[in-house]
């Protein structure tokens, strides 16, 4: 129940900071109106709109495979927060394969997009599924291989085991090459500027998406927003020590402050590269995965295989 | 006690998506119940105690292959008329031969091999010490070493046959995929001279 | 069979059937809440605004599907790298060599593609 509550509501706070740090950036004020300060409430005001809204399905449409896509999207981002640790003792599951497991959830998250592209039986949907699909396969494996680098120095593929790991020196630091690139695959994996051709709105409308309204569509942007924070939470534990605090007023604040801050950080980071870079090209985009985000992180788990061994 | 139940609601649903999979008479339908009958296959290994089996089910099988699968599917375009027609001659004895085929040999390779059951599973916990994981790969690393580097050359080789065959396609279809220095090695027909309005391109 | 899979299992199941209950809970609130009035006009494609020409199904470029393969293989051998991951320090330097040679042989057939440009877009 905690994990649900706090999938609805943690992806609200971050859909907040996006209206005000991109309205900011922008020289904007943002939503100021709904709740009195600085317009908290706007994102309850849309929950309680999209679900007001009418639902059409097009004539033309899988009904089924159109309605079951936002679910098949959104239901792994819930499952990722199982195995999330928030503090020492704060965390709902400990699975032993941890990681391994958080990466298989999210790659069921293509097969939704590419029912919704596919079921809305649009042009333009299916080129958008096609596109996020491709995209999303080739950055899973640097996201893949990143973390297989860290698994490597932590010795377990459990997410307590790694943020305890962590105790002495946060991984960021010794695996700075496996953090830059688990961030550009996160980027790429949650589909954000500027990897955001599958949704590109000059050409494809709004890829996979175009044909939904309503709640369905409300999904697409809650896993979104869920996204944001599952990525942002894993590099977190991965990179950033999750829990640990650091070293001499550590322990002066409990862990899951440590936690949410560096989750809060990291996502401010993600909403600040949306407002900063231009859109890539397609080709562009699958040629950085190939070319040099995939061969870069072979190459950082053999050089971390071979220095790891010689070091003991 | 708990593997008797979650057993018996999965197996249900197991072999239903696997009928309905055969059944459907669309292709992506096919293949998104396939990929709910992985699913289970996922948690079947669940229950035998291998939970790395479970997360490579999903990782490789439902996130990997079945999203070629579907990406196939989807690139081709659905057209149910001609998916139905039969192209081989005795196409479906054949495949009910080779499928009763199968069946028998699976029977016999389970016979062969660990015999039909009687009672429990054995106990894996001694084998799953430290964890199913580092189990399998103290066993992986020592004793199968070799088949191990041996599946990296399969891998490759399908890699690099995918990527002829997806090449050739290209250079004959005469896309605009194919690059410029290319198309003009190949003896291919002549180019439509642009008269007339102009034909949109595929 | 240990019982302990069960304990660990037992939430992530939870969570997937409270994470189904809550997408039908909204769907159902959806329906009752939101006003259904279908008109011919509404339930044509929207596509871009204008109306849809020809079928919505169309035939896509056969390039996606050379990587949706090439991501299968890394896959399959990402799969390899997990256990190994864990356990390589106590196998030592063996280890690491066998693995080596795996990655090599592995981004062997990277380079190829490389080469042969079949991960250049045009």
């Amino acid at each position: 129940m905690i994990v649900l509550g706090f999938f609805l509501t943690a992806p609200m706070g971050i859909g907040y900071m996006e209206h005000k740090v991109l309205a900011h950036m922008q020289h904007r004020l943002g939503p100021m109106e709904a709740g009195g300060f600085h317009g908290w409430a706007q994102l309850v005001a849309d929950g309680v709109k999209f679900i007001q809204k009418e639902d059409i399905i097009p004539k033309a449409a899988d009904s089924w495979v159109f309605t079951l896509a936002p679910a098949v999207v959104m239901v792994p981002y819930i499952a990722i927060f199982a195995v999330i640790p928030f503090g020492r003792t704060l965390w709902a599951e400990n699975l032993d394969i941890g990681i391994f497991y958080v990466l298989a959830i999210t790659a069921i998250s293509v097969i939704g997009i590419l029912m919704a592209g596919w079921a809305s039986a649009n042009k333009f949907s299916l080129i958008g599924a096609l596109r996020a699909a491709a995209q999303l396969i080739a950055y899973e494996l640097p996201l893949i291989l990143a973390s297989v680098a860290v698994v490597m120095q932590a010795g377990t593929l459990s997410l307590v085991g790694i943020s305890e790991a962590q105790h002495h020196y946060w991984y960021i630091f010794t695996q700075p090459v496996g953090f830059f690139i688990f961030i550009v695959a996160s980027l790429a994996e949650l589909t954000r500027p500027p990897f955001d051709m599958p949704i590109a709105d000059s050409e494809i409308i709004f890829g996979a998406y175009t044909e939904y309204t309503g709640l369905k569509f409300a999904f697409f942007l809650l896993a979104e927003y869920g996204g944001i924070v599952a990525f942002s939470a894993i590099a977190s534990v991965l990179f950033l020590g999750g829990y640990q605090g650091i070293p001499v007023i550590g322990h002066l604040i409990p862990g899951f402050f440590w936690m949410s801050g560096k989750v809060g950080a990291l996502a401010f980071f993600i909403i600040w590269l949306r407002a900063t870079y231009p859109r890539l090209r397609e080709d562009q985009l699958q040629r950085f995965a190939w070319v040099a985000l995939i061969p870069l992180a072979l190459a950082d788990i053999m050089v971390t295989g071979v220095v790891k061994v010689l070091v003991k | 006690m708990a593997d008797w139940i979650v057993f018996w609601v999965i197996a249900p649903v197991s072999i239903a998506s696997a009928v309905a999979m055969i059944l459907a008479k669309n292709a992506v339908h096919s293949a998104l119940l396939l990929i709910v009958n992985f699913f289970t296959l996922a948690v079947f290994f669940l229950i035998l105690g291998s939970p790395f089996l479970f997360v490579v089910q999903i990782i490789v099988y439902a996130g990997a292959i079945m999203v070629l699968f579907l990406f196939v599917i989807m690139l081709l375009g659905v057209d149910e008329r001609e998916s139905l027609r039969e192209r081989i001659l005795g196409q479906r004895w054949l495949a009910l031969l080779l499928g009763a085929g199968l069946v028998v040999e699976v029977a016999l390779a389970v016979r062969v091999g660990v015999g039909f059951g009687h009672g429990g599973l054995p106990d894996f916990t001694r084998v799953n010490r430290g964890g199913n994981v580092q189990a399998l790969a103290r066993v992986l690393f020592n004793s199968y070493f070799f088949p191990f580097e041996v599946t990296s050359i399969l891998l490759i080789v399908a890699a690099i046959g995918a990527m002829l065959h997806g090449r050739r396609r290209i250079g004959d279809e005469e896309t605009i995929d194919a690059p410029i220095d290319e198309r003009m090695d190949e003896p291919g027909p002549e180019p439509v001279p642009a008269a007339g309005p102009a034909e949109a391109t595929p | 069979m240990s019982e302990t899979y069960y304990q660990s299992y037992g939430i992530v199941v939870a969570l997937l059937i409270g994470g189904v209950g809550l997408v039908a809970v909204a769907f159902g609130a959806a329906r009752v809440v939101a006003p259904r009035r279908q008109l011919p006009e509404k339930l044509t494609t929207y596509e871009c605004g204008i109306d849809p020409v020809g079928e919505g199904w169309s035939q896509s470029q056969i390039r996606y599907y050379i990587y949706a393969f090439l991501f299968v293989i890394f896959d399959v051998e990402s799969v390899f790298l997990f256990p190994w991951a864990t356990t390589f320090e106590r196998l030592g330097m063996q280890a690491v060599v066998e693995m080596g040679i795996f990655v090599f042989i592995l981004a062997l057939g990277l380079l190829y593609a490389y080469r042969k440009k079949v991960l250049e877009w045009v």
